[in-house]
């Protein structure tokens, strides 16, 4: 072959985008080169539960007929990774869950849908911690996914298969989802970049239900653009999320200047606090003069709150939790035990066969925050602590336009090493969590390593600030290259 | 506060989850240990403050009662673990 398109799996969103439209390449080859990558990698990665070749042949087939007759938008014959937490009609949704092993929706996601809508190609479905509950990926009740850094350690969690995916050139980009930091901290471990939108950006419909207050879906990408093109597709009002934010969606794209001299760039100090790794604040600390360099305003910021997000989420989330996961009966769909019993004893087996530790340990815990006599100690309590978290950052918000901040004070870590310790995981997403609490947009972009992991560098912004944010990284990558590096696998 | 073993079955039998004994052991232990972790929250002055319902501040949202199409019956059962043709199979509620 004369022509030099190797290793088409490199190719950014944006670069496949312009190569498809020029003719230069088909998605089926786009595709194909995909296809192979997952079976080359994922043997080693387990970033896929369910890799879908027939169906991204067919959707690559109809994407090159759709851009012949110049119809294609910029996500056209595009091939994207879809975590498990989304539903995908006709292809196994397992949240990562022997409870729905089996269960295949009957319908899309409405960001799945948007995305079909755009003719964008579908590789298969994303491994990750058990219903969206962990931070490393190891609570998949399949297999762990290993971060393509270095595969004796976690990709991060709960879009760890997403994350690694992307990294690994395993999918052009990837939807996940991020309720305390599951797209920004994996995205971060792997060395990707991944935007959490503000809570009601993306409708949640078909996101099956985790912490419905915090839930939020968002793409995880190779640079800023990409997630801008994947957001531009997925955002927007839909009657069938009553949460869901009915302002206009502007164009991502189009803030993409690259211009960012004059903005005002808060740091908050308390998110440089003890039990930092020296490598991610080395690495933070030097993204934070480039981005003076590229003529932000850098300034010390406070939000004294933030101490206490932990508590206030791990009360939240585990409530809403408890209460969304009471669906699993048994009854209308997925795993039901089978064995002697009246209906409750029936119950309660699938409900202790079919959920992992991890879900268990967050039902039980909801169900003790929201149990009478606890209630007012409890969930009223990080109800109004939640108030002050928001107050907090909306006091900031009026001092600086964005927030610079690690995303967690660690890099990757072993696998098996946090497993014993609930606790000692919770604290990797001690600089996420505070960003669901009060609904924010956040992302996550690489900006360096530390023992030769990826450091990934946290931008948060006011309630739908996404453009703002988008472009702040995007100027960053346009001056770096970390952002470009892979890892050898 | 500490949880004892007698509080995890309570709670266990309120979120419909049977327990092996070495589970109730674990989460006895890990479940205090959390808890431990929220006292932090009981030092911080929430006197009048309204606790958050939206956090974008959106109120109640209504739409027109349009009627629309919903899934068809067949689909709403393609996933069900046990069927009795149209009908969704479940043991006995109510005592005989």
């Amino acid at each position: 072959m004369s022509k030099a398109v190797p290793e088409l799996w490199r190719l950014t969103v944006s670069e496949a985008s312009r190569l498809l439209a020029d003719g230069e390449i088909s998605s089926a080859e786009l595709t194909e080169a995909f296809l192979e990558r997952i079976a080359a990698v994922d043997g080693r990665l387990s970033a896929y539960i369910t890799v879908t070749a027939d169906v991204a042949r067919r959707q690559a087939a109809d994407a090159d007929r759709r851009i012949a007759s110049g119809a294609g938008t910029s996500l056209t014959g595009v091939p994207m990774q879809i975590k498990d937490l989304l539903c995908t009609k006709g292809v196994a949704t397992t949240c990562a869950s022997r409870m729905l092993a089996e269960y295949v929706p009957v319908y899309d996601a409405t960001a799945v849908a948007r995305l079909r809508e755009q003719g964008a190609v579908l590789l298969g479905k994303g491994n990750m911690d058990e219903f969206g509950m962990g931070s490393s990926t190891e609570n998949s009740a399949f297999f762990p996914t290993r971060n393509p850094w270095n595969i004796d350690c976690v990709p991060g969690g709960s879009s760890g298969g997403s994350a690694a995916a992307v990294a690994a050139g395993a999918a052009s980009f990837a939807l996940g989802t991020d309720t305390g930091g599951s797209i920004r901290q994996p995205a971060s471990f792997c060395g990707i970049t991944g935007l959490k939108p503000t809570y009601g950006r993306v409708s949640r419909y078909g996101l099956v239900a985790y912490a419905s207050s915090l839930d939020q879906v968002g793409p995880l990408a190779r640079d800023a653009a990409d997630c801008a093109l994947a957001l531009q597709a997925i955002a927007g009002h839909d009657p069938r999320d009553a949460t869901s934010l009915p302002d206009r969606v502007p164009d991502y794209s189009a803030a993409l200047t690259g211009d960012i001299s004059g903005l005002r760039l808060g740091v908050p100090r308390e998110y440089f606090a003890e039990g930092m790794d020296a490598g991610v604040r080395e690495a933070v600390s030097a993204a934070l003069d480039q981005l003076s360099a590229l003529g932000a305003e850098i300034r010390e910021v406070s939000l004294p709150t933030t101490g206490y997000a932990l508590a206030c989420y791990y009360i939240i989330a585990p409530s809403e939790c408890s209460a969304n996961l009471a669906r699993y009966d048994g009854v209308k769909y997925g795993y039901s035990h089978q064995g002697d019993g009246d209906m409750w004893a029936a119950m309660e087996r699938t409900r202790q066969d079919g959920f992992g530790m991890e879900v268990k340990r967050r039902i039980m815990l909801g169900a003790f925050a929201l149990s009478s006599g606890y209630y007012d100690a409890y969930y009223h309590k990080a109800q109004q602590v939640r108030t002050l978290i928001r107050q907090d950052f909306a006091r900031v918000f009026g001092e600086v336009d964005v927030l610079a901040a690690p995303v967690s004070p660690v890099v990757a870590f072993p696998i098996g090493e946090l497993t014993d310790d609930p606790v000692r995981m919770y604290l990797v997403d001690i600089y996420t969590l505070p960003v669901n609490v009060a609904g924010l947009p956040a992302m996550s972009l690489p900006c360096g390593f530390s023992n030769g992991m990826p450091v990934g560098l946290q931008l948060i912004g006011p309630h739908l600030s996404e453009g703002r944010l988008l472009n702040t990284a995007h100027a960053y990558q346009q001056a770096t290259t970390w952002h470009q590096e892979r890892p050898e696998i | 506060m500490p949880i004892d073993r007698n509080q995890v079955e309570q709670i266990a039998a309120l979120a419909r989850i049977s327990l092996t004994e070495a589970e109730t052991e674990v989460f006895a232990r890990q479940l205090s240990d959390i808890l431990n972790q929220f006292e932090a929250l009981q030092s911080l002055d929430t006197d009048g403050v309204l606790p958050t319902s939206h956090v974008v501040g959106l109120d109640t949202v209504l739409r027109e009662d349009e009627p629309a199409g919903s899934l068809e019956s067949a689909d709403s059962l393609l996933n069900a673990p046990q069927r009795r043709g149209d009908f969704f199979q479940v043991r006995a509620v109510l005592d005989e």
